[in-house]
């Protein structure tokens, strides 16, 4: 670790919080409907399509209904994008020629990017047409997280309204994310890359003859418009097979630290956004305080692993001073990679600028910890929000017990139906994990596709679940996750993984918005402050963490051990 | 039920035509417009020929050029399509060893590389990023201290004098930005390039 690494870090850390502040002020308005400096251009359009659909702007929804519209309208994205693939052997824009993809890997493909996962089990250069690029994986990239902020604000109009059963409007809310919010600043975020050397051209691969008289066919295509949306969306799927690691994806340092900046600002500015929504910015600073320590824990934890490199390698006498330099970019450096690695798996996007499979065993045990908790650090565009106030409310819930009281949370009393809720959401997704990872790791089936040998074979197993579940997306990647097993399980993980938090989470919403709201007592618990904040750290640490325990002392705990004594596989 | 359906349908053909088309075609016009060179990759050409990106490294296997650090690529096996053979610096497939920390193959391979250094009276390379693979397979540099190592083999197969050869590395270097941002490098084709032009 240096001195100006933690500089570089701090410093986009600032700029994330700089900018996520106004941005939270901008995204209250537009979805509570205010006038914009956007409106003149995006509320015209906004018209058209609330007419074209006919949807009444007006009309809200119940919580039933709305999730059935978000439901529906998954189905609908997941069967385009389904035929998309299938059929874009015949469809244009495909200079390369691609062949249609098969039946297991597109339905694996459409699975992931409904759900904000952007799992991929293909090299996007060798598989998917320009057009399936652009009309199926960009277009799914805004829709799914549009999805995720409508998820995010029915469930803070919940905690918001009183004595109602309505919720919102889940086409409002998602037609608004999309033109006022994600599109607008995709839009000047392609054209900062493009300038920063990231390609966006129609073209397909091109021939070079390398200096020493070598032919070398070079992949490109519209990159830097689906670069945008993947990190700003938090949705991480990227163009080419080494994601973000590949220098037309992320050309430089500086491309490297605005990616780093992008994955992290909407997460953020959307806690800020629920401070000022729920009508008291404490309640979103705390919330962050909890994300920030998560993410500050889990960055050093890895940056120092890394920055020590691999002790097999130095006992070679190859020098440590750099580094683990295996699976990373010599323009990145430790620090960056360490950056972006914690940004990529705190959020939901699941990008990458370095192979987590070649990180040390206590480098990967970080991004594995940040999935495990259920990616809160500071969560995706949306669910991060979620994610962190379902333990919010198990927290109030706890520390009600500890001292005989109803517990509230901002003024909503939590009882036994919310917190079964919560339960159903926060326990699914440890048993996606856990389970298909025990049952993956017993069938030769999936060890078949190991990468690795040893406790890293089981790491990367466990890996592809957790990764799944979480709806992150990043992988272990030399999994060989293109197997009929592993697309059709992670696929209906991925989706469960989706479900678990949809259902139960609009039930939440649906039932809070019902009750009164109470006025702040002398004996109510404060939500903000540092005890909440300890409780709250205390929940999401001890009580998901203990469940994992076991399993990552089989994987990177044990490989850690066995490296340190000069084991290899 | 269905009451969503039309909503789901007119949404998606909307949103598609919006965020799918209009959205990355006209982001493609402008910058064919306004950024042509890096829209379309960075290309270096020399005489006409494109040579390749600058952005994207290749594979160097002569003792008369810097070599870039080693590639994980593969390509698909000519003789049996299911199976892929090494192809370092492939630009058509990206992606990284993926080997960990304590396998074999990884240990093996870095001391396979410094073996043939030595087998080929070349000054051993230990720098870190002289024996491992980046994550894309396409890293277009190497350390400065790693450049600085291959000058006498390079200068000694082109019979010019370390001083001149050092004198490219030195001019090839690119440093932090304000001692912070990015890390120390050297572009390995930019560096060849140069290295041809001198007589």
């Amino acid at each position: 670790m240096t001195f100006g690494g933690w500089i570089e870090i701090f410093l986009v850390l600032a700029l994330v919080v700089g900018a996520a502040w106004p941005l939270g002020a901008f995204i209250a308005k537009v979805f509570d409907g205010q006038r914009s400096f956007l409106s003149p251009i995006a509320g015209p359009l906004e018209r058209v399509f609330y007419r074209l659909s006919g949807v009444d702007p007006r009309k809200e929804q119940s919580w039933l209904c709305y999730a059935l519209s978000m439901v529906v309208f998954s189905a609908v994205c997941f069967l385009t994008l389904y035929a998309l693939q299938r059929f874009q052997n015949v469809l244009p824009f495909n200079p390369d020629g691609r062949d249609a993809i098969a039946p297991d890997l597109a339905f694996n493909t459409a699975i992931s990017f409904i759900t904000n996962a952007n799992w991929q089990a293909y090299a996007g250069e060798t598989t998917m047409s320009h057009f399936t690029q652009m009309a199926g994986l960009t277009t799914n990239n805004f829709l799914d997280t549009a999805i995720a902020m409508a998820l995010a604000l029915g469930l803070t109009r919940g905690l918001t309204r009183s004595e109602t059963d309505t919720i919102g409007n889940f086409w409002v809310d998602m037609t608004r994310a999309t033109l006022y919010v994600l599109l607008p600043f995709s839009i000047l975020l392609a054209l900062i890359f493009i300038s920063l050397g990231i390609p966006q051209t129609l073209h397909g691969s091109f021939a070079a003859t390398t200096l020493e008289g070598a032919r070398q066919t070079i992949a490109i295509g519209p990159v830097a418009s689906q670069e945008a949306i993947k990190l700003l969306g938090t949705n991480g799927g990227g163009f080419f097979d080494a994601n973000s690691a590949h220098p037309f994806e992320n050309p430089n340092a500086w491309s490297n630290l605005l990616e780093c900046w992008s994955q992290l600002v909407l997460p953020v500015a959307f806690v800020f956004a629920f401070g000022r929504m729920v009508g008291d910015a404490r309640e979103g600073r705390s919330l962050l305080t909890v994300m920030a320590f998560i993410f500050l824990i889990s960055l050093t934890i890895l940056y120092r692993a890394e920055a020590n490199g691999n002790p097999l390698l130095t006992a070679l006498g190859v020098e440590s001073s750099a580094g683990n330099l295996e699976g990373k970019d010599v323009r990145f450096g430790q620090a960056s990679a360490a950056l972006f690695a914690v940004a990529t798996t705190g959020t939901g996007t699941g990008a990458a600028n370095a192979t987590f499979d070649s990180m040390t065993p206590i480098g990967g045990l970080s991004p594995l910890f940040n999935l495990l908790l259920g990616c809160i650090a500071p969560g995706g565009v949306g669910t991060g929000l979620i994610s962190i106030l379902l333990l919010a409310v198990l927290t109030v819930f706890l520390a009600g017990l500890m001292v005989g009281r109803t517990p509230e949370y901002l003024g909503k009393k939590i009882e036994a139906r919310e917190i079964k809720f919560v339960m159903l959401s926060l326990l699914l997704t440890p048993v996606l994990m856990l389970g298909f990872a025990a049952i993956a790791a017993n069938l030769k089936i999936s060890l078949d596709s190991l990468g690795n040998a040893g406790p890293h074979g089981f790491t990367e197993i466990l890996y592809a679940y957790a990764s799944t579940a979480s709806d992150n997306g990043s992988a272990f990647a030399g999994l060989s996750a293109n197997t009929p097993w592993f697309n059709t399980t992670t696929g209906i993980v991925m989706l469960l993984g989706r479900i678990a938090s949809v259902i139960p989470i609009m039930a939440i919403a649906g039932s809070l918005a019902k009750k009164k709201k109470a006025r702040p007592s002398a004996g109510t618990f404060p939500t903000h402050g540092l005890l909440f904040i300890s409780l709250l750290l205390g929940v999401a640490l001890i009580v998901t963490l203990l469940q994992f325990f076991p399993v990552v002392t089989l994987g990177p705990l044990a490989e850690h051990v066995l490296m340190e004594a000069g084991r290899t596989f | 039920m269905l009451a969503q359906l039309r909503p789901a349908i007119v949404m998606i053909v909307l949103f598609t035509i919006l965020t799918g088309l209009a959205y990355p075609l006209a982001i493609t016009a402008i910058a064919q417009l306004v950024l042509s060179h890096k829209a379309n990759g960075s290309l270096i050409e020399r005489d006409g020929a494109i040579i390749g990106s600058s952005l994207i490294g290749q594979n160097f296997t002569s003792d008369r050029y810097f070599h870039g650090r080693p590639s994980a690529t593969s390509a698909p096996d000519p003789a049996d399509a299911t199976k892929t053979v090494d192809a370092p610096y492939n630009a058509a497939n990206s992606g990284g060893s993926n080997l960990g920390p304590t396998s074999q193959k990884l240990v093996d391979r870095v001391t396979a590389s410094i073996e043939a250094d030595f087998s080929a009276g070349r000054v051993p390379a230990f720098e870190a990023d002289a024996v491992t693979t980046s994550a894309s397979g396409l890293d277009p540099h190497i350390s400065p201290e790693n450049a600085q190592a291959q000058v006498p083999t390079v200068a000694r197969t082109r019979k010019l004098s370390e001083a001149r050869v050092r004198g490219l590395v030195n001019a090839a270097t690119e440093h932090r930005f304000a001692g912070i941002i990015g890390e120390p490098r050297v572009n390995v084709l930019r560096l060849n390039l140069a290295l041809d032009t001198l007589r």
